[in-house]
């Protein structure tokens, strides 16, 4: 397969509420091109879903977001990326505020080898958010129950984070996410190392969370786009090919590599 | 198809050559108290009705004569000289033509055996097992070997000297009377100095090696450049390379001497072979061994932790202190206790640079002596093996043995849990 030539995104990739623009992306990890020209926004308080075949830059393009490729020594990014029409990579901006605005819950539940309470508290401490440790305690209250996650745990807050099932795990990083109360949540093939019962949990959770903040989602699961996002963004080889909503995506795409992919002749 | 044709070609040679080998290997194990009684029976009568001392004096004296390194031929004994000599072509001939026999007769035997449906790889790998089974046998008999002489020694030291005394008396000075006029002699065997000698230098040297190591691991693995790992790592280890004799003398030429100026321009009172020397030498030398385990263990930390940290905002700063070290912290602690059980076991600096005296204090500037060092000492030179001053190397060396055998276990128990919480 080669990349199309002249190609320019089909759909609707712009958004009159645009929390974070992407505007004429290009990532080069040394001489290799992993992105080709992207310009996406991801509108306030959507759920917009990134699928793609393997290796078609879409975890890529999320890790952009919020400069997370930064540290890769031999990741290279050109363009734009605006939050709230400010530019991300400006020289200026300072990755530390920056990624506390724009968080980032991964693939595979990492929680901090350190009690469930202290996995929550660590966002809020380092950044000082609490003043007593009487606040610390409510936020650390608030960003489990929000996270469906209290219930379960109010009784072992010091066990080990480790300690639990990858469903919760993956809840706790959610919590630990919001715990510092951002404006955008990233989140990487969240469900991939999860069971359908986790899943389905974590899914319910992201329809919540919409109401708050922003969400973008790296998905290899085409039922959990349509369950979860309200757009689409499909990906293939580092182009962004087509953005539309999401119900249409699914049932009438237009570009002809969408329809390939959703229908199943390749990924 | 259950066997390839190499496996019986495998299986031919292992059958020829196998019990050949066992069979010459015991033989020349045997083959020695089996001559020199034969031997014995050649002796002239006198000799023979002697003790077991002078038949084996009359039996090397025989030896020494058939090889020609005699001094000078005793005429009694050239019998059993010549008859060692036929003997010895006698069993020479014998052996190579039973194990060249032995060698057909198994070759014979297989060969019969090869038949399509003889099970050829599966016997095959028994016998490999066998033999990689005999191999790891060797290492912990000769551990068993090794354990055994130094507690049956200590134990003939605990016949002379009491337990009691050994591992609570605070004065050591293992001299034995030769004669029972001597003066100043008696003998006292209280090694709480020595222990405590060694805990200090220990100590020192710790204090140096666990933060440099530490933090040489943490720049090492998390803040330096692909390049200056490919070069930093190496050189930190040559440190490791560099005999500890090379270490004795740089501490006790240079280091003791820079320390006694040092001290006594400050006006302390300074031993021109101190603690202090020996130990800050010690540190140096076990910095690898801290940081080249520490990097690892820190290394072996994954990536997603660190990245759930910076995805939260955390500084690289806060990330490693408040992450990626206490995650590594059991791998780290492991790497300490292992440093730990070499710096007790160090010798050669201490030797060179902390002196002998069995001193019981606590001032690092002042001359101590460790376990190791005296274990050198009291067997250094013409000794006779049963007096209670040779025996107590083997008592310090048991504790020695046991102190770092429980060291490296509990090292080794905290670095496995470490793997299994990210395997």
């Amino acid at each position: 397969m080669q990349l199309i030539e002249n190609h320019k995104t089909t759909g609707i990739p712009l958004s009159p509420k645009a929390k974070l623009s992407a505007r004429n992306v290009d990532v080069f990890y040394g001489d290799k091109q992993a992105i080709h020209d992207v310009s996406l926004d991801i509108g306030e308080n959507e759920v917009i879903a990134l699928i793609g075949p393997s290796g078609c830059g879409k975890s890529t393009f999320l890790r952009t977001l919020n400069r997370m490729n930064d540290t890769i020594d031999i990741c290279n990014i050109k363009g734009e990326i605006l939050l709230d029409n400010e530019n991300i990579y400006d020289p200026k901006v300072d990755t530390v505020p920056l990624r506390a605005r724009v968080g980032m819950v991964f693939q595979k539940p990492n929680p901090f080898p350190k009690s469930i309470y202290d996995n929550v508290a660590y966002g809020p401490r380092i950044h000082g958010l609490a003043q007593s440790r009487v606040e610390l305690d409510e936020t650390v209250e608030k960003s489990l129950q929000r996270a469906g996650l209290w219930n379960e745990v109010k009784d072992r807050l010091h066990a080990p984070g480790t300690g639990l099932s990858g469903g919760q795990q993956q809840r706790l990083c959610i919590a630990r996410t919001i715990a510092v109360d951002p404006e955008v949540i990233l989140m990487d093939e969240p469900c991939s190392a999860l069971d359908p019962i986790a899943t389905a949990k974590i899914e319910e959770l992201i329809d919540d969370l919409r109401e708050k903040y922003t969400i973008a989602i790296v998905t290899h699961s085409m039922q959990q786009a349509a369950r979860v996002s309200q757009r689409t963004a499909y990906f293939h080889l580092g182009q962004l090919i087509e953005v539309n909503p999401t119900d249409q995506v699914f049932t009438t795409p237009q570009h002809e590599l969408t329809e390939a992919y959703i229908t199943g002749r390749f990924g | 198809m259950h066997s390839l044709p190499d496996h019986y070609g495998t299986l031919m040679a292992l059958w020829t050559g196998v019990p050949a080998l066992i069979l010459l290997m015991s033989w020349h194990l045997l083959e020695g108290p089996v001559i020199n009684h034969l031997l014995v029976a050649q002796l002239p009568a006198e000799i023979q009705a002697g003790d077991s001392a002078q038949i084996q004096l009359a039996i090397s004296k025989v030896h020494n004569l058939a090889t020609g390194s005699g001094l000078a031929a005793d005429a009694s004994l050239m019998p059993a000289v010549s008859h060692l000599a036929a003997l010895n072509e006698r069993t020479l001939l014998l052996n190579s033509g039973i194990a060249l026999s032995l060698c057909l007769i198994c070759f014979a035997a297989t060969y019969r055996r090869i038949k399509p449906e003889l099970r050829a790889r599966t016997e095959m790998e028994n016998i490999v097992n066998m033999l990689l089974l005999a191999s790891s046998g060797i290492a912990v008999l000769t551990t068993l070997g090794i354990l055994a002489s130094v507690v049956i020694e200590a134990w003939m030291f605990f016949q002379k000297v009491s337990p009691l005394e050994f591992l609570f008396g605070t004065t050591w000075s293992p001299q034995v009377a030769l004669r029972a006029d001597q003066s100043g002699s008696s003998g006292s065997f209280g090694a709480v100095p020595l222990f405590a000698g060694t805990l200090l230098i220990s100590s020192i040297a710790m204090i140096i090696a666990v933060p440099v190591g530490l933090m040489a691991a943490i720049y090492l693995s998390e803040y330096a450049s692909e390049n200056v790992r490919k070069y930093a790592k190496p050189a930190l280890e040559v440190l490791a390379g560099i005999p500890t004799v090379v270490y004795g003398f740089f501490a006790a030429l240079t280091v003791a001497p820079f320390i006694r100026v040092l001290g006594t321009d400050l006006g302390l009172e300074v031993s021109s072979e101190s603690a202090l020397a020996a130990g800050l030498v010690m540190g140096v030398m076990i910095i690898p061994f801290v940081s080249s385990l520490s990097d690892d263990v820190i290394n072996a930390v994954p990536q997603s932790l660190r990245d759930g940290s910076y995805g939260l905002g955390a500084t690289k700063n806060e990330t490693i202190r408040q992450v990626v070290i206490p995650a590594a912290l059991p791998g780290i602690v492991g790497a300490v206790m292992l440093a730990v059980s070499r710096a007790i076991g160090e010798t050669m600096i201490v030797a060179m640079a902390a002196g002998l005296a069995a001193n019981l204090t606590a001032n690092p500037l002042d001359s101590v002596t460790t376990v190791t060092v005296q274990i050198v000492t009291l067997l250094v030179g013409d000794q006779e093996f049963d007096s209670p001053k040779t025996l107590a190397a083997f008592a310090l060396g048991l504790v020695l043995f046991i102190s770092t055998l429980v060291l490296n276990f509990v090292a080794l128990k905290i670095v496995q849990k470490y793997r299994e919480q990210y395997d």
